[in-house]
């Protein structure tokens, strides 16, 4: 490949239509500025009368605004960190089916099943989750608590509900699982096909092709994948409202009903009443959430520099 | 074939063209029959207690049919916010859990005439409704004290002694109770620990708040999220609006000496014989419900919600609308629509004759 050499004298040649193009897509980088600097200011603007005051006047009358959000900002990192826990290996295993093991039609049916996933409104999961999933796994969490107890993760008095963080969990996984589907089946069709077919030649197995060609060149488009659905955990608000059986604590209990609250839920949970000096602590809330979002981001776009050279993508 | 096709086309087509035209004659009867009654006109804005929310819209709906040039919108953002927003004159009048505090009626009233103070009258009654799911245990009977411990976390199995003896007959489990609180703040939660904090000071220190004060039990989103938890749980307890309480098994509740189930006669009778908190204006029926009745037809365990409003708006033509809304809300129409529609309990004779009082002399 050649790279494309600049016209010889003056300019390269514009016409309206390039000028229209350009003209136009930098508004629309310009405006997703322009929303994020606005919210931003929002948020900010917002939270100082919280910060400010005394802490006696917030809810609950904690030590300061920090004591009153350490356990929600636990709760939110560690139900986001367990749902990503249970969804990745899922996630790969299905786009690994579907990229090199299933047949050409399932394959393409399977992808529309997940995507269909992506489009059922956080409500209905949420509602499936005390619904249908907490009576389901109630028992099994019983006998986790009766025989695994010992476990400072599986640790009693078990919920009589199920409506537990590891629920909450689950449903957000379920959740996040058809973007880090979506994303990762996309980066694993993308692997040279010449370096499949020199694994094989050189007689690795199919197993030991994805290990070798595979997931090496996918793995900074998955870590994208992930911190993508981790965004998602961190920022769903209505399932996790619904399902979980929340308290102000920072536990890491997993079937109890003593389950911390995450900062979406708090404020989907305590908005509707909330006035004064508590909507600005709420929406505080909101900017912490802004805050970690933001360096989730950072770490992934880390990671994925780190990564690019080894991917082969290059 | 075509021709039958088109027959039939056209019997239908006249067939709707009748019923529509029958429905028009009729919406124009009984607009002209309000029309003449009322004169009233405007726009009214209330803003509030989320409890009343749904009698609210009821109670809006019969009132704009009778009365057709009448716009009420009510947004139930919570007791707190209803009442800054009354007093800032951000509406015309507020619906409240709990009555004005002395701080709160001691402020300027922006909507009110100068020099005239706020009124205030209970509008709506909702019992609350201690549900429960054990299996095998369709009656159950609570005192106070015991069911301030289950909630606090300091009873924790259905077979302690404490429970046991006060249901020698049932067969409890040895079984871990769960109890399900609201995870969001509630004007159901201030009663229901109004009650146990009245009742059983020792066994429920924390004041009564919407929020619930301990992190023990099982939180959930929304009186129907109790329900859902209580209803899909095992051996669980909640309390929800008795409206709301379905095929649930509902715990008596000790008063005096006998064990008392929950009624909207109940709910209604502790209210109407309860005292009126002393040393306010005469339009001011803020209630003191006697939590710790020892009176065998009441039920104790019960949430008031209140209209808030100017004696004297400054606003006349506001005044007026405001007196008709009132009015209809208090009366035993108005009461009975929402029984209806939200389950509450009816204003009894008494209580609404003291409030037709006041309603009455609204400006």
């Amino acid at each position: 490949m050649t790279t494309a050499t600049k016209p010889k004298g003056g300019k390269p040649i514009t016409r309206l239509g390039d000028r229209i193009f350009s003209r136009s897509t930098f508004v629309a980088g310009a405006a997703i500025l322009a929303v994020l600097a606005a919210v931003a200011i929002f948020l900010v603007a917002q939270s100082l009368p919280a910060l400010l005051t005394d802490p006696a006047n917030l809810k609950g009358e904690p030590s300061s605004f920090w004591a009153y959000v350490g356990p929600l900002v636990f709760g939110t990192l560690w139900s986001a960190t367990i749902a990503l826990v249970l969804a990745l290996p899922v996630a790969i295993g299905i786009a690994l089916f579907i990229s090199h093991y299933a047949p050409r039609r399932l394959a393409s049916i399977l992808g529309y099943i997940i995507d269909l996933l992506a489009a059922v409104p956080s409500v209905v999961f949420g509602l499936w989750g005390i619904k249908v999933l907490a009576p389901a796994v109630q028992p099994l969490y019983t006998f986790l608590v009766d025989h695994f107890g010992w476990i400072p993760l599986f640790s009693g008095p078990v919920s009589g509900t199920g409506r537990t963080i590891l629920t909450a969990a689950i449903v957000l996984a379920v959740m996040i699982l058809p973007i880090i589907t979506a994303l990762s089946r996309e980066v694993f069709l993308q692997t040279p096909k010449l370096h499949e077919e020199a694994a094989l030649a050189l007689g690795a197995t199919r197993w030991e092709m994805i290990t070798m060609a595979v997931l090496p060149f996918g793995r900074s488009g998955v870590i994208s994948a992930a911190m993508l659905g981790l965004g998602r955990a961190l920022g769903e608000t209505m399932a996790v409202a619904m399902v979980l059986s929340p308290s102000t604590v920072v536990s890491f209990a997993l079937v109890t009903s003593v389950n911390p609250n995450t900062i979406a839920a708090n404020i989907a949970l305590n908005f509707p009443e909330a006035f004064g000096v508590n909507i600005n602590a709420l929406i505080a809330t909101g900017l912490v959430l802004f805050v970690i979002t933001f360096i989730v981001n950072f770490i992934a776009r880390w990671a994925v520099n780190r990564r690019k050279d080894f991917s082969g993508a290059n | 074939m075509k021709s039958r096709n088109l027959i039939a086309a056209g019997a239908l087509f006249g067939a709707v063209a009748l019923a529509l035209t029958g429905c028009a004659t009729n919406e124009t009867g009984t607009n002209d029959s309000s029309g003449s009654t009322s004169s009233l006109s405007g726009t009214l804005t209330g803003t509030g207690a989320s409890s009343q929310g749904s009698a609210q819209e009821a109670w809006i709906a019969a009132f704009q049919t009778a009365n057709n040039a009448v716009t009420v919108n009510y947004s139930p953002d919570g007791s707190g916010a209803g009442r800054k927003a009354f007093i800032a004159g951000g509406a015309d009048f507020a619906g409240s859990d709990s009555a004005l505090s002395d701080d709160e009626l001691a402020s300027t009233f922006t909507a009110c005439a100068a020099g005239t103070s706020p009124v205030e009258f209970p509008a709506y009654i909702s019992p609350i409704a201690v549900v429960f799911k054990v299996e095998g245990v369709t009656s159950l009977n609570l005192d106070a004290d015991t069911l301030a411990k289950i909630f606090s976390g300091a009873i924790t199995t259905w077979n302690d002694p404490a429970i046991t003896a006060l249901n020698p007959d049932a067969s409890l489990p040895d079984a871990t109770i769960t109890a399900v609180h609201r995870s969001d703040d509630s004007g159901t939660t201030k009663n229901f620990t109004d009650y146990l904090h009245t009742v059983a000071p020792t066994a429920w220190d924390q004041d009564p708040a919407d929020a619930f004060p301990f992190t023990t039990g099982e939180g959930a989103k929304g009186t129907s999220g109790v329900i859902d938890a209580v209803t899909n749980g095992t051996n669980t307890i909640g309390y929800a609006d008795l409206s709301k309480a379905g095929s649930l098994a509902v715990a008596s509740i000790k008063v005096g000496d006998s064990f008392v189930v929950p009624t909207a006669e109940g709910g209604a009778a502790v209210v109407n014989d309860s005292p009126v908190v002393e040393g306010r204006g005469a339009g001011d029926i803020a209630i003191k419900i006697n939590r710790s009745t020892t009176d065998s037809t009441h039920y104790p365990l019960v949430l008031v919600s209140y209209l808030i409003g100017c004696e004297q708006y400054s606003d006349s033509a506001k005044g007026a609308l405001v007196k008709a809304y009132f009015d209809y809300v208090t009366s035993a129409d108005g009461q009975a629509t929402a029984a209806t529609a939200a389950g509450s309990a009816p204003l009894s004779a008494d209580l609404s004759a003291k409030v037709a009082a006041v309603v009455a002399t609204i400006k």
